[in-house]
């Protein structure tokens, strides 16, 4: 990925003009932070915040029996999702490994799915090897990605005079937690989902790349909206207990280590038949050899990725994602722990440039997560 | 007193042969929030180029080093309590340690203010 040269995103001006400090990341130069990593982070937990996620891949399947297909290579009941909906899904390696994580929605016409930018590529060679012939694979490369997240998005993006399609969407508040509508923005389309990664209420928006930036100054525009930078966006998906593929999963991981089993669907655990079912059912049942837990951190040093935990003298562990929780004030970290330490308030240490310090298995989310679900006000 | 810089971000003020030691406004403003500094304790030799200390953003963790050799005197209390100290006075109150000078003469190769912001201006 690094030996790529750098690409440039739509709104790579944008970001400049707004005073984004920019990074190579996933092959592409993107936005760190404008103002401040903990000022963008507490923005965006307070109003709302918009994130470019557009080196995100944004994929369509196309074809009879496409989700029957595509259940081969991902344990979610994907051929049971009805058109609005979508589900976190795993991408799987033929032993079960975890090759990405991915959002797999019903549009009514086909399937959409959102893979991470840093290994989309290899995602659609993989998946293209592994479906068959009469599945299309389009990778929708003319779409950019935005997301507006925060417990005001709902009520900025409604000031938008945009229309829904097909599915009878009037405006935001006609969408709950992981529903997915076309729309129209005047007459520029958009697919829109009720979703994200931050733990909060908000939306991702799929929109033609020649419209993004009149969509980014329209969201900007609103008084809750500020442009929220990648590190914000890390911090964020921390405290709200998400993974980072590349970091916290990878292809040794499989879904019962990665503590992802609600990504495997009832049905799909009845019937087995997708990649690596033998050993995901057999963790399934007898329980992982080890396991993806949070920690709280003792003291305000961070703990950070590749950090060695230890109970005692054994080393048990390692710390995959670490760092400051601004909501919280504190440090926290994720990683992997054997499976006779991965019970909550289990004490252990983390081993920081030479020192020991005390941590905590605990639950996650850190933060409470602000999803608008139905059924809920 | 006289202040040198480094091309490391450090700056050092020296008065005699004790001196203190931060990181400059270029550096804190790079790192970004600061949320914990790790200070060297007293009587600790360091060598010049040495991590003397470590200073930790949000996004990650940066060494500090020693821009000359000598015997830290005293690490910055008050940065345990307010690591933002480095970014709202980086130059001032947000400094990291002392020490006692074990060779003046390095200071030779060290920049000063002008230098140091010609050098800055070329990144």
């Amino acid at each position: 990925m690094s030996d790529e040269a750098t690409q440039t995103l739509p709104l790579d001006a944008w970001h400049r003009d707004k005073g984004a400090r920019m990074v190579p990341f996933a092959g592409y130069s993107m936005p760190i932070q404008y103002e401040g990593i903990m000022a963008e982070h507490q923005w965006t937990r307070e109003n709302a915040g918009l994130f470019d996620v557009s080196h995100m891949g944004q994929l369509q399947l196309k074809g009879e029996s496409a989700a029957e297909a595509l259940e081969r290579i991902v344990p979610g009941d994907i051929s049971a999702l009805k058109p609005g909906k979508m589900r976190y899904s795993l991408l799987l390696a033929e032993d079960g490994g975890i090759l990405d994580d991915m959002m797999i929605t019903n549009s009514g016409q086909h399937l959409y799915i959102v893979v991470n930018g840093a290994v989309k590529h290899q995602d659609i060679a993989y998946m293209r090897a592994q479906l068959p012939e009469s599945i299309e694979l389009v990778h929708m490369e003319d779409q950019a990605l935005l997301a507006l997240q925060g417990p005001k998005a709902a009520e900025a993006l409604a000031r938008l005079d945009i229309a829904g399609l097909e599915i009878g969407w009037s405006g935001p508040d006609d969408l709950y937690f992981m529903d997915a509508a076309p729309c129209l923005w005047g007459e520029v389309p958009l697919g829109i989902s009720r979703s994200g990664y931050t733990g909060e209420d908000g939306f991702e928006i799929s929109v033609p790349a020649e419209h993004v930036t009149a969509l980014a100054d329209a969201l900007c525009e609103q008084p809750e909206v500020k442009p929220i930078g990648l590190g914000a966006r890390d911090s964020l998906r921390l405290e709200a207990g998400l993974p980072l593929y590349g970091h916290d999963l990878d292809s040794a991981i499989d879904p019962v280590q990665g503590n992802l089993t609600f990504a495997i669907s009832k049905a799909r655990r009845e019937e087995g038949g997708f990649h690596g079912a033998e050993r995901i059912l057999a963790a399934l049942e007898n329980g992982p050899d080890k396991k993806r837990v949070g920690f709280t951190v003792e003291g305000r040093m961070p703990v950070r990725e590749g950090a060695p935990i230890f109970a005692g003298d054994a080393e048990i562990g390692v710390i995959t994602s670490g760092g400051f929780a601004p909501t919280i004030g504190a440090p926290i970290a994720m990683g992997f722990v054997a499976a006779d330490y991965a019970a909550l308030g289990t004490q252990l240490e983390a081993e920081v440039r030479g020192k020991r310090v005390p941590i905590i298995v605990s639950k996650m989310p850190f933060v409470p997560n602000g999803y608008r679900r139905k059924g809920k006000s | 007193m006289s202040r040198y810089f480094t091309d490391e971000h450090e700056w050092i003020e020296v008065d005699g042969d004790t001196a203190t030691v931060g990181i400059t406004d270029y550096a804190q403003e790079q790192l970004g929030d600061v949320v914990f500094v790790e200070v060297p304790e007293a009587d600790k030799e360091v060598g010049k180029g040495d991590d003397a200390a470590v200073v930790e953003s949000v996004k990650a963790a940066s060494d500090v080093y020693a821009p000359v050799s000598g015997t830290v005197t005293e690490g910055n209390a008050a940065l345990a309590d307010d690591p933002a100290l480095v970014n709202s006075d980086p130059e001032g109150d947000g400094w990291f340690f002392k020490l006692t000078l074990s060779d003046p003469s390095e200071l030779e190769g060290l920049m000063d203010e002008a230098g140091y912001k010609a050098f800055v201006e070329s990144l």
